[in-house]
């Protein structure tokens, strides 16, 4: 009877909420999410409107305000030629913003495909198609952003393509089990006594079915093409001067640091954590509203 | 009992005493009564058992008494009494000593109740310790408790882990253990409900056995009327968290006074019924919802014989007793609730079946899987035909092969080389994807969790739409048309259509999937036990529509379950399987009458009956032997109460021909066996 709580198999139908919305409400419980979202909502708000609100041009050098510290004018003070960092740092969430979602959208959608593949067809194709995957794993993304700028030059869509293709296997992983799972259960054999073919059987049936553990490991991912485009951005690889972008502002500036002007780091650095930090929360709050 | 008992008994005369109890459970910030003021005594000795549907509050009795409610139930109000000492008034070391030593829960699923990763020896050793009894002297304690749940070889089942015993094993080793400290009270809570019929004959026959050693009062919870009839002494009936009606065992089953108590009744196939000699009787609606508002009698909604009284006033608990013993019965029209009028007319119209060829044709199917290394026969050499509008019900154990029979038949399993299945004279490919779309549509399953088998993600509409679109191949106004026609003819309601699968009721659900089964008008319908999940009220109701499909649609049913009752009533023709062999098939009336091959006379006798008179029980030693590797032989001689001699080891029985149409695979000659049979078998001919 410890399943009074939830349900009773004679209860007459619509009593119960839908399953998207006990997860909403959930959500909506959860501090963990909310605090999340408030970050990263206050992130996106920057990236699209915040040339408006900020002080000064992100791009606008001042050379003889150069390296100026913190103070009522500049509150995050200036870097070394002069452009102001609170400015910076709130336009600098643009690049990032669009770059790593859309690589964790690409890895989302090349990993569930071939999740779906893999698990539903299993055997030879799952072999063959696993050890690749696991193959590709163990290359670090570095090695994998070197060839591919070889091969396509710097730009945005490099950065998009090279993280998207290093984490699709990661998320192919997980899908793949969910669909191992899911295979086993009787609805796929009703499937087949329909003579569904094998993309609907994947698509429609199973598909849906696995959106939760795909919606968690998306999360989680998100707050890594985060950080894997900071890095590269870091590296000189992915965004370009004169872009107020954190990492490449990082980049930049770093050396300053040596000469006591920490604050034309910092605050980017703090922006990369905060940003990684509130996605990981709204990752966690999912995964727990997902698996009550 | 709160108002009408005459005496209160001396409470040493009462291992277990509930007064007025009320529990609930608090669910989205409300408080919802489970338990509604339950009173109810179980006397030094006493087994006594507690019925109902599922949601009616029976575990939850088993969990206050010890007081292990969930962390939203609360009890609200009301003494729990054991064996004299208000459990209510423990503090927490009391209540674990009284845990420890007076009273014991056995529960429905001995592989949960067992620590898989601690060796059984371990853990019954555990239990001595705990009252300061170690090393060799609670071993030995341990090897005496094995011993005493007669499980032969103790020293090396202590050794095992609890995956390495089988079910029946586990529940014996999940007695032992509750049995340990001599407890003054045992609850056994759906102990034999997810076992086989012959492994649970053993579990009762064995608590049976235990009650005359032992001293111990018995709770016993049960949705299965028959087990609770054969165990107790007494019976309560559990409506809505209420008691509605209580008395000795034999007297509330062959006389009930509560109409609740007579629709349960009526709802199980009994003494040989099938269905072209009348529908099962239903309970109309639901129960009431966890915490719903209950002004009248519980049972009014769904009863014939309500009136105004019976829907604003609470009936209280009229005291019924007489010469053969005090009974209770909460109706205020106990004394006409066997006129209770039947929800489904047993009328049914039934046209004598012309011969016709046979719709399905089986020779020869074998099916060997690999398992590690070694072939597994899950299905040797069926043969076997279906006629139109025939039902073939497959029994036997789990592990038998019938499932695997099954999904042979449908293709989602290719079968061996050799074999052959003929639908309508024309052979089926062995693979489901090499099979015609005409062939596919003509054989469709009904799977046992309907949880399983329809898709959580889609609407009912889009399920059966689907269905339509694919096996019927209509769609637009022609699809929404017959989409209207399937949902009635399973009855339901275009409300049913919107929703999810998960917001419907279990009963509702395997409509759906019975619905799509028979969305392209299917020839053939695997039901794999289609209602061995639901409680018997909607069980009458789904195997009701079963057979006014069948006599509508002319479709031939092939349906497996465990429950003989259930087979009974739905066949014409019966065959049963052991090890993935027929040994016996034929015509159900003769499968069940007898004479019959010894298997299926064990299996007979090992089902639990409402109106059993003593018989001499069949009681099947062991387990079912590995597939892997089967005894040489007859495949049945290890465990055969008739084996006759070497040649049962030594020589498989061919499948022979008794009757015309009646086969036994056995060493026995028919007749020797109907001489046999005939001095053991009650069953009438």
């Amino acid at each position: 009877m410890s399943a009074v709580q939830t349900t009773s198999p004679t209860q007459d139908d619509t009593r119960r909420r839908s399953p998207m919305a006990d997860v909403f409400f959930s959500l909506m419980r959860s501090r963990t999410f909310l605090v999340g979202l408030v970050i990263v909502l206050f992130w996106v708000a920057c990236a699209l409107f915040g040339e408006h609100f900020a002080p000064y041009d992100p791009l606008a050098d001042d050379i003889i305000n150069a390296l100026a510290p913190p103070s009522s004018e500049h509150w995050f003070g200036t870097d070394q030629i002069g452009r102001d960092v609170f400015s910076r740092v709130i336009v600098g969430s643009r690049d990032i913003l669009t770059v790593a979602p859309l690589a964790t959208l690409l890895a989302t959608i090349a990993g569930t495909a071939l999740g779906l593949l893999t698990g539903y067809f299993r055997g030879i194709v799952d072999d063959v198609v696993s050890r690749i995957l696991e193959a590709f794993m163990a290359i670090p993304v570095v090695i994998v952003a070197l060839l591919a700028i070889v091969a396509l030059g710097t730009s945005k869509a490099t950065v998009i393509i090279v993280i998207g293709l290093s984490f699709a296997p990661i998320i192919a992983r997980t899908v793949r089990s969910a669909v191992l799972a899911e295979r086993e259960l009787d609805y796929v054999a009703a499937a087949q006594l329909r003579h569904e073919s094998a993309f609907h059987t994947m698509f429609v049936e199973i598909l849906p079915n696995v959106i939760p553990p795909i919606l968690v490991e998306t999360t989680v991912r998100l707050g890594y093409a985060i950080f894997a485009v900071a890095t590269l951005s870091f590296m000189g690889f992915g965004i370009q001067p004169p872009s107020p972008d954190w990492g490449l502002s990082i980049s930049s500036n770093y050396g300053m640091i040596g000469g006591g002007f920490w604050w034309t780091v910092l605050f980017d650095a703090l922006a990369i954590a905060s940003l990684v930090i509130g996605v990981n929360l709204v990752a966690d709050g999912v995964h727990g509203a997902l698996n009550d | 009992m709160t108002n009408s008992a005459p005496t209160k008994p001396a409470k040493a005369e009462n291992a277990l005493e509930l007064t007025d109890l009320s529990v609930a459970y608090r669910v989205a910030g409300r408080n919802r009564a489970v338990l509604r003021n339950l009173s109810l005594n179980i006397r030094q000795g006493e087994a006594y058992g507690l019925v109902g549907e599922s949601g009616c509050g029976k575990s939850t009795v088993a969990l206050t008494v010890v007081r292990y409610l969930p962390r939203n139930g609360s009890i609200l109000g009301g003494v729990i009494s054991l064996d004299g000492q208000d459990v209510m008034k423990l503090d927490a070391e009391a209540l674990r000593r009284a845990r420890a030593e007076s009273v014991s829960m056995v529960y429905q699923d001995p592989g949960k109740a067992l620590n898989p990763s601690i060796r059984i020896g371990r853990q019954l050793t555990e239990i001595f310790e705990l009252g300061g009894v170690t090393g060799q002297a609670a071993t030995d304690r341990a090897i005496a408790m094995l011993n005493r749940v007669r499980i032969s070889d103790p020293p090396s089942v202590m050794q095992r882990y609890p995956h390495q015993l089988s079910g029946g094993m586990q529940q014996r080793v999940a007695i032992a253990m509750a049995l340990a400290n001599d407890p003054s009270m045992l609850i056994l809570d759906e102990p034999t409900t997810g076992l086989d019929a012959t492994v649970e004959a053993e579990v009762l026959d064995l608590i049976a056995q235990l009650r005359q050693e032992l001293s111990a009062s018995i709770l016993f919870i049960s949705h299965n009327l028959a087990v609770v009839s054969n165990m107790c002494d007494r019976v309560g009936v559990l409506y809505a968290g209420m008691l509605v009606e209580e008395g000795p065992t034999d007297v509330v089953f062959n006389d009930p006074r509560h109409p609740y108590t007579v629709a349960l009744l009526r709802c199980l196939p009994r003494g040989g019924q099938r269905k072209d000699q009348g529908r099962l009787d239903t309970i109309p609606g639901f129960l009431p919802g966890i915490g719903a508002d209950i002004k009248g009698c519980a049972f009014a909604d769904r009863c014939a014989l309500a009136d105004n009284r019976c829907r604003t006033e609470l009936p209280p608990l009229y005291d019924l007793s007489d010469e053969r013993g005090k009974r209770l019965s909460r109706c205020f029209h106990h004394d006409k609730a066997q006129a209770l009028p039947r929800a489904t007319p047993s009328d049914v119209a039934t046209a004598p079946k012309p011969t016709t060829a046979p719709v399905l044709r089986v020779a020869g199917l074998n099916k060997t899987y690999a398992s590690h290394g070694h072939p597994l026969r899950a299905v040797k050499d069926v043969s076997l035909d279906l006629r139109p509008g025939e039902t073939l019900g497959l029994v036997g154990e789990s592990g038998s092969g019938k499932t695997t029979f099954a999904r042979l038949l449908l293709g989602l399993v290719p079968p061996d080389d050799g074999g052959t299945i003929e639908l309508e004279g024309k052979a089926l490919a062995p693979k489901l994807e090499n099979r015609g779309d005409d062939q596919v549509k003509a054989m469709q399953i009904v799977f046992q969790n309907p949880d399983s088998a329809l898709n959580r993600s889609h609407s009912i509409r889009h399920i059966l739409s689907r269905a339509l679109k694919r096996l019927a191949g209509l769609s637009g106004k022609a699809q929404e048309a017959r989409l209207d026609d399937l949902v009635r003819a399973v009855r339901l309601t275009d409300r049913h259509l919107a929703v999810k699968p998960r917001q419907l009721s279990g009963g509702l659900k395997q409509r759906v999937a019975i619905a799509r089964a028979f969305a392209g008008d299917p020839r053939i319908v695997v039901c794999d036990e289609p209602t061995s999940a639901l409680d018997v009220s909607v069980q009458a109701a789904i195997l009701n529509l079963l057979a006014d499909l069948q006599s509508k649609e002319d479709v031939s049913y092939i349906f497996i379950s465990h429950d003989l009752g259930v087979v009974r009533y739905l066949s014409d023709k019966i065959a049963v399987l052991y090890l993935g062999r027929i040994m016996e098939i034929g015509p159900s009336e003769e499968v069940f009458s007898g004479p019959h091959h010894p298997y299926t006379e064990a299996l007979l006798s090992a089902v639990p009956q409402l109106d059993q008179t003593e018989t001499a029980r069949i009681r099947l030693d062991g387990e079912i032997p590995s597939a892997t590797n089967p005894p040489p032989g007859c495949v049945f001689n290890t465990r055969c109460p008739r084996k006759i001699g070497p040649i049962c080891e030594q020589q498989e029985p061919p499948l022979a021909e008794a009757q015309p149409g009646h086969s036994i695979r056995c060493h026995i000659p028919y007749p020797e066996l109907a001489r046999l049979q005939k001095a053991v078998v009650t069953e009438p001919a």
